[in-house]
Order: structure tokens, then C-alpha cells, then sequence
């Protein structure tokens, strides 16, 4: 434990700013692989070089610079670092009920940011990584209004390390969850979601007189109206959770009334509102194996996110499947397995999930991005495929799991 | 369970229930025995059972057929082979024949298997289906009485929804039969269901003919969190809970089979609590018994051997990999997931070697579900299984992999002499894979239940919509 460490996290306790951490200096040139940089074709036999933690130079023909550590990827594949749009790695020490650090109580608490309960000792970090996972969206839990949504590299000794972008989004929670925040009626719903924008918006016009006890009471404290204004500015997406088609229509309507930017999570019904959202350019996330149907969603089938895909809109794969969110690259697998195709689900766990949350220094492979990328055995959406090198910000990061550790100590009966 | 979008604050789940663990096939199985016909009755032992009157009958009958070929095609047979470009026929239920030199009758349907591959029906030890059934609403969680912390007077087929749509979705993924389990809530949580996965009305046209009665039993967390107000609270009281169950289940067994001996008299009381407890003592009724932690599996064979039965399978066996050999030793199974783990603390050891190196140790290893979800893609969790063994230098074949979901789980169930391999004279559980399933892009094409085609992704004719499927539109979009 270094002094620096203590000061750094002393910082973050008094919400001082904390300096941006510097990017690696070491330059690497891995060489042989085929490339799938999703930003454009396949490349044969390429290299990349990576310096400073981010991609100097990318293609067919590229020199090694003298100096650089060389790896080499012949008969592999490389993909940009896989970005989980409902993630949960970090947030915890372990993914243990009862040790969760997602959400609080309540319903309006836009101003509530998971972050600080981020653990980068946590089990579940080295474990998203072994799935090839660089980068995700933790959401917070809850209903309603739960709150900021963190952007985070899996990577890192401290959380400053971690974030890459602290208020990525919103969270609203359009869904069947959301029902009793508007008194039991979607209806409801959608007018307490109007006065909290309109207050918030009040508020911003009238601050003063707020302050001064001027003006009607508003419909929730100031501080979680002020965490609303960067969203009704339109500079920072709201994530709407939406399943059922009414709900999707009525975040449409709540992007078109305030002028919002908005993307749909869930979206189970999408199918049915493809030409919408198309039209709308709202991305949505889906999980391409949820096919149950539920009164939160009884149109739910597995070819939503290709039909969604021949609509126009543009779909970002997230996965829910007991296994954990390692098996993000099974989800987009299986997407192709209904219908997909397989660049499309390859950009659906990298560039739009980068693009959707404005991270534009991530999801693809090309010169200038931050050097997030995985070394794949093979096709990387099969299971007899394994991340063989996992890179974050330029740096090769480990794949021993407690999950490892244990399987080593067991191998052999009784253990030592 | 389905995470879904937006966590709850605290999940707690009481339907994901019991381990349940397989074996490794080191020698090549036992052949099968002659098949039961069709539609047999279960098998009737009341010369030593606590009644003496037909209860909850199977009403299940095969539908006739013509019969198949499917030729060119990959058989993984779950009998210990893999062989290429080879035929298999069947008919009347029955596989008749498979291998190279297959001629198909005259009246026989002929499928081309060209890239395809054909394997047993798949067979699930641990769902919830029908019991937890969509669209999951209060009004049919059905899974728990949680009422009593020993309940083996429930039975799960009389809460059983054959409209449930879950099902037709498990049928599309290969599964032909499957274990309906009350959930975990309970010490003792009572009788499962061995059922077909076929279109029906009643349960009782599921219920597959012959196959045993099992009984769930739970260790650990979920009964001692569930009563910790009346108790059992602890382990130690889940422990003195199941013991004063069988101690009174062992007088109540004693008390009838002396009164069956002669029929003297008037019968002994029925209390259908123990009557589920002594046909467990007489080794009628098999032990699915949920419990993930090591240590607690060691008491649970303890606890049968206090009591003179055996543990047919642990279910969720999170930690099987550390006494597989204790498990291999007392040849109780252990049915497991592939990479479901973490979630609370008896799943906190989980490991993606648990399937591969409980086979390496000769026990035999089952991958199961517990799942509505991963019902539909059991393929895919035994490919992951078999993957991480092969990655971490496990020595492992296919065929051995495929068993942890056709002929170990037919084990489980106790109907292995009938289904789980292909083989002749076997039941006509039969999938066809669009590709190789130890690949994500695969999918079952067709799917025969004892020569039934229940399912042909190809034809909509054969994919059956519940009740619970009519009649919901999406207006204007036309699908």
C-alpha cells in the first residue's frame, strides 16, 4: 500500500477532482492474426501496434517499430475489447446476494451514481475479462428513476483507473416495475415523469427564487432535479427500460415531447416497433435468448434482434443468462444462431454500444482508439473458443480467476 | 432465472433447488433392456406399498408413425460412439437400426442428414416447468408449499400446467422428458414428475409410463433462511429435520409392511407424508436432493445411510469437483450447471471444470438446468462444460459429454433401460441438429418423442402453440 494510493482515495472521499491516470508507455506489435475491427473489413495476417495504451497504427502492412514487444497472433482472431451494456462486474466485492452495491431505495434518484461501490478487487472483474469483456455500463437497480449509469475498463487498481466515463446515462424505467411509482396505472407513470421534467426544468429557469422559497413546491429535491437538467439538455442519453410496446411508443413520445436522447433497454416487443424506432434512431439493447413470454412482454421471440436489424435500428446485444455476463459473446452467438448476422453481432457488443453511450475513444479497432482489444483461439462467438489475451488500455491483463485457482487446487483428490 | 434489465435490490430465489451429478462412462454402458411396450402401465409393486389402489395413472400413448431413415448423417449415439455419414432407423417408437449399412423399408419417411447430426432426446433431471410456469404471475407459482418444512405428501404433477408456454419452448431445444421438482423451500419438498415434453391437455398424458417417483429434499440455505422464524434455522436443524422425518417414516413403514404381511385386521392409518418417506425406505422412490456445499453433500450421505436408502442425485453440486471421488464411490450423480455459480453463498465455489473433473473421477456427471431459459439450450451449456474440461486438459470425448445430457440424466430418472442413447431397441427420442451441437449456431430441426415428430422447425404444422399462445396479436405488423 503506497502513500499516493492513500491520498488518491482520500480525494475521492471529498469528491476532490482526481488527475486523469496516464496510459502505459510500453509499445506492443502483435502480428499474424486476422483482425476484425468492426469499423471495417477483415484484415489478413495485420498488425497492430499499440503505444501509449492506444493503437498507433493498424493493417496489412504495417511495420514493427524497433523496440516493441512482438506477440504473435498467427491463426488467431482479434476483436476490439468486448463492452457489456448491462453489466454488474465491480460493483461488489463478489456478485453474492446481500453484497450488491447497484441501487438504493426509493424512486427518484437520478442524482445517485453506483461509482464509489465500485471494487476493483472485485471477484466478478477478472471473470468478466476471461469473456473476452473490457468495458461496460453499470446500471443501477431499482425502479423508476434508479439513477447514473458509470462507463468502466475492467482494469485498474482503483476506480478512477476503472471509470471511463462517470454519467454515461440515465436510467428510467419505463416497465411494468415502474407501475406503483405512478399509482398503479402506466398512465400514471407518465405524468409523474412530466412534472419531474417540467419542475426540473422549472427549476433550472428559477433557481434563485427556488433557493429564496419563492415558488410552488417542486416535485422532488433539488439535487435530483439538477441531475435530470444534462438529460433534458440532451447531452447525456436516458436509458429508458422499456418491454411491451406501449412502452416503447410512450418513450417515444417522452424523446419527441423534451427533445431527449434516448435508448431503449429491453425492447422484447421491439419487433413490433421496428419501423418506429428505425425512424426515431433510437438504438435498443436487447438479450437475444429471452423468448418467455410475460405480461412485461408477450410478444417476446428470438429473432427480435433480426428483425429489429431489418428495420433499421440499430440493436446492441446485452446478456442476462444465469452464467454470468462472461457469456456476452455466447449472447451475440446466439443472436446469429436467430437470424443475425454475424458482423452485425459483432458490432453489437462493441462499436453500438460505444456509439449509443458516447464512448468515442472505444469499439473499434482503428488508429487513435484506446487500445482495448482481445486475442481470440477462434471464432469468439463458439464455445471452443477461449480470450487467449485480453489488453486494456494498452496493457495485457490477467485471466486467473478465483474460479482457476480453485479448479487447480482440486484437480487431483484429496487436494494439498 | 432470467436477470432481466434493472436488478432488484435483493433476488432471492427458492426454484433453483438441488445438484445433481454424473458419471463418466469409462466402460461402455450396460445394453439396454428389452423395452417396456409401449404405454406400459408403471411398474406396480403393491405387495409392498402403503395403499393398494391405482393412483394418478398415466394416460400417455404414443402416436403411430411411419417409419424414418435419416441418412449421411453424424450420430452421436451417447453409448460411447461418434460415426459419420451413417443412417438410423426407426419406427413403431423403437429405433430399429443405426450404422452404416441401414436399408429403409419401403413405406419409410427418408430424411437427408447431409451436415446434420442426429442424438438421443435430451433429458433434464431439474426443471420447474408447468410448476413455475409463464407468464409467471403469483396466481401459478406453484412450486413451493411452503407451508411445512417437510412436505413429502405434495406431489409436483398436481401443480403441473401442461398449457404452460415455456414448454413448447424446451421441446424446440431438443428436450423429450424432463423431472418436474417442488422447489428448494423445503427439507423435504415432495414427489417429482417424470414427464414427456409432448403436446397434451393433462398431466397425466406427460407422465412418462414406468419411470419412478423421485422426492426432493434440500440442503442448506434455502429451508433454514425460509423458516428461521419456527425453524429449522441452521444447518444443524435442517439436519435433526430430515432424521425426525425418516425416524417416523421407518415406524410407519414397519406398521404396514407387518400388516401387509398377512392382511390380518384393519390396514394401518395412510398418512401420505410417510407413505412418500417408506416407498424412499424401500427404495421405490428415488432422492433428488438439492445441495451445492461439499461438506453438506458428506452429510446427506451420512443422513441415507443412517437411514438405509441411497441419493440418486445431487442437485446443483456446485462443489461436487471436490469429493468426486467420494461421490463416484457411493454412485450418487451429480447434476450441475456449466458456469451458474457466485450467486450466494453455497454457490460461491462454482468452477467450469465441476462436470469435467466429476467424470474424470468416475462419477457421473449431469448437466441440468433449473432454468425455463437454459432448458431451451441444454446443448449449449454441455458444450461449454465440455470445452472447459478439454481447455484445462481433462480427458474428455464428445460422446462421454453428450451423456451428461441424454443417458445420465435417463439415470437420474431411472429410465435409462428406455431412453438416453441411441441404440436399438431404444425409445425414439430422437433430435435432429441442424449442425453440430457442440456449436452456438446449431439448432434441433426436428424432434421425434418415442417417434412422434413433435417438433420440425421447418414446418409449422409441427410446432404447437399452448393455449396460452392463441390469440395474441401485434396489430399492424404482420408476423
Amino acid at each position: 500500500m503506497n502513500t499516493l494510493r492513500l491520498v488518491s482515495r482520500a480525494a475521492l472521499v471529498f469528491g476532490l477532482a482526481v488527475p486523469a491516470v496516464p496510459l502505459p508507455a510500453q509499445t506492443i506489435a502483435i502480428t499474424g492474426g486476422t483482425v476484425y475491427p468492426v469499423s471495417g473489413p477483415k484484415l489478413v495476417n495485420a498488425t497492430i501496434v499499440i503505444e501509449a495504451g492506444r493503437i498507433k497504427a493498424i493493417g496489412a502492412n504495417v511495420p514493427v517499430p524497433a523496440g516493441a514487444t512482438r506477440v504473435d497472433a498467427t491463426g488467431k482472431w482479434i476483436t476490439p475489447g468486448l463492452i457489456h451494456a448491462n453489466a454488474n462486474a465491480g460493483l461488489g466485492v463478489a456478485g453474492l446476494n446481500g453484497q450488491q452495491e447497484g441501487g438504493v431505495q426509493g424512486e427518484v434518484n437520478p442524482s445517485f451514481n453506483p461509482a464509489e461501490g465500485i471494487d476493483p478487487a472485485a471477484l466478478t472483474v477478472p471473470i468478466a475479462r476471461t469473456g473476452g469483456i473490457t468495458g461496460g455500463l453499470l446500471l443501477p437497480g431499482g425502479a423508476f428513476f434508479p439513477g447514473q449509469v458509470p462507463a468502466v475498463n475492467f482494469a485498474g487498481d482503483r476506480m478512477d483507473d476503472m471509470l471511463v466515463k462517470k454519467n454515461a446515462a440515465l436510467v428510467l424505467d419505463l416497465s411494468d416495475n415502474s407501475k406503483g411509482a405512478g399509482g398503479g396505472s402506466r398512465a400514471g407513470t407518465m405524468s409523474r415523469i412530466r412534472r419531474l421534467f417540467n419542475d426540473a426544468q422549472e427549476y433550472a429557469r428559477r433557481r434563485p427564487e427556488f433557493l429564496k422559497g419563492n415558488i410552488q413546491p417542486l416535485s422532488a429535491p433539488a439535487g435530483e432535479l439538477e441531475a435530470l437538467l444534462p438529460m433534458l439538455r440532451g447531452e447525456e442519453p436516458l436509458a429508458i427500460v422499456a418491454n411491451r410496446r406501449i412502452d416503447m411508443a410512450n418513450a417515444l413520445r417522452l424523446k419527441q415531447e423534451f427533445k431527449l436522447h434516448i435508448v431503449i433497454y429491453g425492447a422484447v416487443e421491439g419487433w413490433q416497433m421496428a419501423k418506429e424506432l428505425a425512424a426515431a434512431a433510437v438504438p435498443v439493447i436487447i438479450e437475444p435468448n429471452r423468448d418467455i413470454p410475460s405480461f412485461d412482454g408477450l410478444g417476446a421471440r428470438l429473432d427480435n434482434g433480426t428483425l429489429l436489424r431489418e428495420g433499421g435500428v440499430e440493436v446492441i446485444i446485452a446478456q442476462g443468462d444465469p452464467g454470468g455476463e462472461r457469456n456476452l459473446r455466447y449472447a451475440a452467438g446466439n443472436a446469429v444462431r436467430n437470424g443475425m448476422s454475424w458482423d452485425d453481432a459483432l458490432k453489437a457488443i462493441t462499436q453500438n454500444p460505444a456509439t449509443a453511450f458516447g464512448l468515442s475513444d472505444y469499439g473499434t479497432l482503428e488508429r487513435g482508439k484506446v487500445a482495448n482489444l482481445v486475442v481470440w483461439s477462434g471464432d469468439p462467438f463458439e464455445f471452443s473458443s477461449a480470450a487467449e489475451k485480453v489488453y486494456i488500455r494498452g496493457v495485457e491483463t490477467s485471466l486467473r480467476t478465483r474460479e482457476t485457482e480453485l479448479r487447480d487446487k482440486y484437480r487431483k483428490l484429496p487436494p494439498n | 432465472m432470467h436477470r432481466g434489465f434493472v436488478r432488484a435490490a435483493s433476488l432471492i430465489t427458492l426454484g433453483a433447488c438441488a445438484p445433481a451429478r454424473a458419471q463418466a462412462p469409462v466402460t461402455a454402458p450396460a445394453p439396454a433392456p428389452a423395452p417396456p411396450a409401449a404405454s406400459a402401465a408403471p411398474a406396480a409393486s403393491s405387495d409392498t406399498l402403503s395403499f393398494d389402489r391405482p393412483q394418478y395413472l398415466s394416460t400417455y400413448r404414443r402416436r403411430p408413425n411411419p417409419p424414418v431413415v435419416i441418412r449421411n448423417a453424424t450420430l452421436i449415439t451417447a453409448a460411447g460412439q461418434e460415426i459419420a455419414n451413417a443412417s438410423i432407423l426407426f419406427r413403431d417408437g423403437r429405433i430399429v437400426t443405426l450404422g452404416a449399412g441401414v436399408q429403409p423399408p419401403a413405406d419409410a419417411q427418408i430424411i437427408d442428414g447431409t451436415g446434420k447430426f442426429v442424438t438421443p432426446g435430451i433429458v433434464d433431471t431439474h426443471s420447474h416447468l408447468g410448476v413455475y410456469a409463464a407468464p409467471g404471475t403469483q396466481a401459478e407459482s406453484d412450486g413451493n408449499e411452503a407451508t411445512n418444512p417437510v412436505t413429502a405428501e405434495v406431489w409436483a404433477e398436481h401443480s403441473i400446467w401442461p398449457q404452460d408456454p415455456q414448454i413448447p419452448l424446451a421441446i424446440a431445444g431438443g428436450v423429450t422428458v424432463m423431472q418436474v421438482l417442488p422447489g428448494s423451500a423445503n427439507l423435504i419438498g415432495g414427489r417429482s414428475a417424470t414427464v414427456r415434453l409432448v403436446p397434451a391437455r393433462t398431466v397425466q398424458d406427460m407422465k412418462f409410463p414406468g419411470a419412478p417417483y423421485g422426492v426432493k429434499m434440500a440442503c442448506g440455505e434455502n429451508p433454514k433462511r425460509v423458516y428461521q422464524n419456527r425453524g429449522p434455522s441452521t444447518r444443524m436443524g435442517n439436519m435433526a429435520g430430515y432424521r425426525a422425518a425418516f425416524i417416523a417414516a421407518e415406524q410407519y413403514r414397519e406398521r404396514w409392511d407387518k400388516w401387509l404381511k398377512d392382511r390380518k385386521g384393519d390396514p394401518p392409518a395412510r398418512d401420505l407424508r410417510n407413505e412418500t418417506l417408506a416407498e424412499v425406505l424401500r427404495g421405490h422412490i428415488s432422492v433428488q436432493n438439492h445441495c451445492y456445499r461439499a461438506d453438506e453433500m458428506a452429510q446427506m450421505l451420512d443422513l441415507a445411510k443412517e437411514f438405509g436408502f441411497t441419493i440418486r442425485s445431487f442437485h446443483h453440486a456446485i462443489e461436487g469437483y471436490k469429493i468426486a471421488d467420494l461421490l463416484a464411490a457411493n454412485g450418487t450423480a451429480a447434476s450441475v450447471w456449466s458456469d451458474w455459480g457466485g450467486f450466494k453463498m453455497e454457490a460461491f465455489d462454482e468452477i467450469l471444470e465441476n462436470a469435467a473433473l466429476l467424470t474424470q473421477a468416475g462419477a457421473r456427471a449431469v448437466i441440468h438446468t433449473d432454468d425455463p431459459n437454459g432448458i431451451q439450450r441444454m446443448n449449449q451449456d454441455m458444450a461449454k462444460a465440455y470445452y472447459a474440461g478439454v481447455r484445462a486438459g481433462i480427458p474428455l470425448t464428445r460422446d462421454q459429454a453428450f451423456r451428461w445430457i441424454t443417458a445420465n440424466p435417463a439415470w437420474v430418472l431411472g429410465i435409462d433401460q428406455w431412453t438416453g442413447t441411441l441404440e436399438s431397441g431404444k425409445m425414439a427420442d430422437i433430435v435432429l441438429w441442424s449442425g453440430d451441437p457442440f456449436s452456438v449456431y446449431s439448432k434441433a430441426e426436428k424432434v421425434w418423442n418415442e417417434g412422434w415428430l413433435v417438433f420440425d422447425r421447418l414446418d409449422l404444422k409441427h410446432q404447437y402453440k399452448t393455449d396460452f399462445n392463441i390469440g395474441q396479436t401485434a396489430p399492424g405488423v404482420g408476423r
